[in-house]
């Protein structure tokens, strides 16, 4: 889809909320809702940063480093995309107190899933790496550039172009994914709407609301991300294969 | 110490698995000297530059530059290969120009001939920028410094190419089959440049060429190369024009009848 | 003790037998995932009035979490007088969800088949029908395989989302063994083991349908 549909979606979305909170069996829980999307929000930004550092390293780790490290690397990514997200929410969540551990649920929410989507993320890195061409290593060999000088002004810049789209999924796989904290007591939109839902027992409103709240936010996502693709690439994609 | 060859190729092999590029090559190149390597492909030409800009490891053997070894470290009044300091160290000598140009995407013109000697030389920028500035203006294109890579031509793409690697300030340039992604008309102002270059710089040259003219009128030396090994060598009006080995004559021949 | 081995042993029996809902959940979820998205690529193509309406509800299911889709079915069709169990309503909205990415998979698969095949089939004047069952289908779909492998294991490994409408499947029995007996370590720690030894394996399987595949579309 492009970009103007995509938008026309969101003032879609964006208009239906703004008439639906005009009517009474929606306006009531309008509020409540908001606050939970903020909570939503603020998971989905730490665990998408958590995520991109992690992601980074972790390739790094696997494609340069010394052998414990490429090691401890492969291990991580392989354990956490391996289980899935909500294993891992609850793992950190009943099983780490038991070591001595005890975090806060919000900690521990942008933990598994900054870790979670940090281990699909390393994949995107890697391949994003991977997919510079051969010359561009050898130029800069010629210019006798340092490995981490190659990584760090040549490749990664590079790398980072191929890097948006898949990125831009990853997130919105986050931002699905923190649906999950609900059920480690944290009061996010779904949290809330389930809440919402058990006392009034009014679905339909109740769903279509934060179903469309969802939405916003991962089109925002969509679009931000495709115009920071757009943006990155001025000047560099048409003549590239030439 | 002036008759100490710039470039020195001692028995050095290259083996892809059971395939041998190179089987014991010996040249060595004078300073100033401008030698090109020709031959047909699969030859291990291409392999000669690769190997001496370290793109490639070598199976056997020493290269030295300089009288210093490249490949290899003294240690203990022995030859050890080298780690990568060492081979930072003397790889600077030598700047290379390839054929599918490698310019960097994401910078300009003057971007791409800045970053090396800025962050590898630890140049100041507004030294470098000068610097850039005047190897953009010699290879024709002060008007383009601001343009990326997508917004050139090929030969203005490869004329780049050359400013960057002699931002370099290398005493050995390598060029590899650098006309051969270039459509024909374009071929023209690469060689202008590299003809400049060599009349101007003091730069000892060594090039993998099909463009037969421009050897035979440039270089001081060729070497023909057949099956990764040299068959023939010589000044280019001895070679082509009375090349005493078989394969050379059929190589030229064919080639010939080509162009 | 951190880790009890008897305890964990004790447990496991039970454990297995949740493992066998979420195994059938799974299959069931990827039935439906498979075939609806088939139905939807198709319809878009063979109808293109309803491209930009599925499309859309493309779009809709993708950007929703999954959660919030199980929820809404297992509580929106008693409203309708339908009362699913939870597993039924659970499965079906997985299997929704996961058609929605099928179908652009499906949707790829189509869009790799030349012009030349349709205009073949129009040629012969094949049916649409015969068009998409003999002549398209049979080689978009086998290409796709492996992706449709990975979204197999994706489906997988969210079915524990089904614990939060109290399916009884390996997770929600994980957790009812934590609060009966407050030890999480070892039921939750086997749940993730089993889905790592099953996700490895599926992607050892999906490697090797991928190379039969190649050297099948090679040849």
């Amino acid at each position: 889809m492009g970009i103007p549909t995509l938008v026309a979606m969101l003032v879609a979305a964006l208009a239906v909320i703004g008439v639906l909170s005009f009517r009474e069996e929606y306006s009531l829980f309008v509020p409540g809702l908001l606050q939970g999307a903020v909570l939503t929000l603020q998971i989905a930004v730490l665990g998408s940063l958590l995520a991109v550092v992690m992601g980074v390293l972790a390739a790094l780790a696997r494609l340069y480093g010394p052998a414990p490290l490429r090691w401890l690397a492969t291990v991580y990514v392989e354990i956490f995309r391996g289980t899935s997200a909500l294993v891992q929410l609850f793992w950190l969540f009943f099983v780490l107190p038991q070591f001595g551990v005890t975090l806060d649920a919000f900690p521990v929410a942008v933990l598994a899933l900054g870790l979670n989507v940090g281990a699909y993320g390393s994949e995107v890195v890697r391949g994003a790496i991977q997919s510079v061409p051969r010359g561009q290593w050898e130029a800069s060999t010629a210019l006798n550039m340092s490995r981490p000088q190659m990584l760090r002004r040549i490749i990664l810049p590079q790398a980072f172009i191929a890097m948006i789209p898949p990125w831009g999924n990853l997130f919105i796989e986050l931002l699905k994914s923190t649906a999950l904290v609900s059920l480690i007591t944290l009061s996010d939109l779904a949290f809330r709407a389930q809440q919402m839902n058990q006392t009034t027992l009014k679905t339909v409103p109740i769903f279509t609301l934060v179903l469309l709240m969802y939405l916003v936010m991962s089109l925002a996502i969509t679009i931000v991300m495709r115009l920071l693709e757009r943006r990155a690439s001025l000047g560099l994609a048409r003549g590239r294969a030439a | 110490m002036t008759d100490q060859p710039m470039v020195r190729f001692d028995n050095v092999s290259k083996r892809y698995g059971p395939l041998t590029v190179l089987d014991g090559l010996n040249l060595d190149i004078m300073r100033g000297e401008k030698v090109s390597v020709i031959g047909p492909s699969g030859s291990g030409k291409t392999t000669v530059l690769r190997m001496l800009m370290t793109l490639e490891k070598i199976n056997d053997g020493v290269i030295w530059v300089e009288g210093e070894p490249l490949t290899h470290m003294e240690r203990n009044g022995k030859l050890v290969p080298a780690d990568l300091a060492h081979v930072r160290r003397v790889r600077g000598k030598i700047g290379m120009v390839f054929q599918s140009f490698n310019l960097f995407p994401h910078m300009t013109a003057m971007q791409n001939c800045i970053e090396a000697p800025v962050t590898v030389l630890g140049m100041k920028r507004a030294e470098a920028e000068a610097r850039a500035a005047e190897l953009l203006g010699m290879v024709g294109l002060s008007q383009k410094k601001d343009h990326y890579p997508s917004q050139l031509s090929g030969g203005q793409q490869q004329r780049v190419a050359i400013a960057r690697a002699l931002a370099m300030r290398p005493k050995i340039m390598l060029f590899d089959e650098v006309t051969s992604a270039l459509d024909p008309e374009l071929v023209g102002e690469v060689l202008q440049v590299i003809r400049q270059i060599g009349r101007e710089h003091d730069l000892t040259m060594l090039m993998v060429t099909h463009q037969m003219g421009f050897a035979r009128e440039f270089s001081d030396r060729v070497c023909f190369f057949y099956q990764g090994k040299i068959c023939e060598q010589g000044p280019p009006a001895e070679l082509f024009g009375a090349p005493k080995n078989e394969r050379t004559r059929q190589f030229l021949n064919a080639v010939l009848e080509a162009g | 003790m951190i880790w009890d081995w008897a305890f964990a042993l004790e447990i496991l029996p039970t454990l297995a037998r949740a493992a066998v809902v979420t195994v059938q959940a799974t299959l069931l979820g990827f039935v439906i995932a498979a075939v609806l998205g088939l139905v939807l690529a198709v319809v878009r193509i063979a109808v293109p009035a309803t491209a930009w309406t599925i499309s859309v509800l493309v779009e809709l299911i993708r950007s929703t979490p999954l959660l919030i889709q199980i929820f809404f079915l297992y509580f929106v069709f008693p409203k309708f007088g339908i009362v699913l169990d939870a597993f039924t309503a659970g499965v079906l909205a997985i299997g929704i969800h996961y058609a929605a990415y099928c179908s652009e998979v499906y949707r790829a698969g189509f869009d790799n088949i030349p012009r030349g095949q349709w205009e073949a089939s129009i040629a012969l004047n094949l049916s649409a029908w015969t068009t998409f069952r003999d002549i398209i289908i049979p080689q978009a779909v086998p290409p796709v395989v492996p992706a449709l492998g990975n979204y197999l294991v994706a489906l997988f490994k969210e079915t524990p989302l089904l614990s939060a409408i109290a399916v009884l499947e390996l997770m929600q029995t994980a957790k009812i063994i934590g609060s009966e007996t407050f030890r999480y370590t070892e039921p939750i720690t086997l749940v993730g083991v089993f889905f790592l030894v099953m996700s490895l394996i599926s992607a050892a399987l999906i490697r090797l349908i991928e190379r039969l595949l190649n050297r099948r579309i090679l040849r």
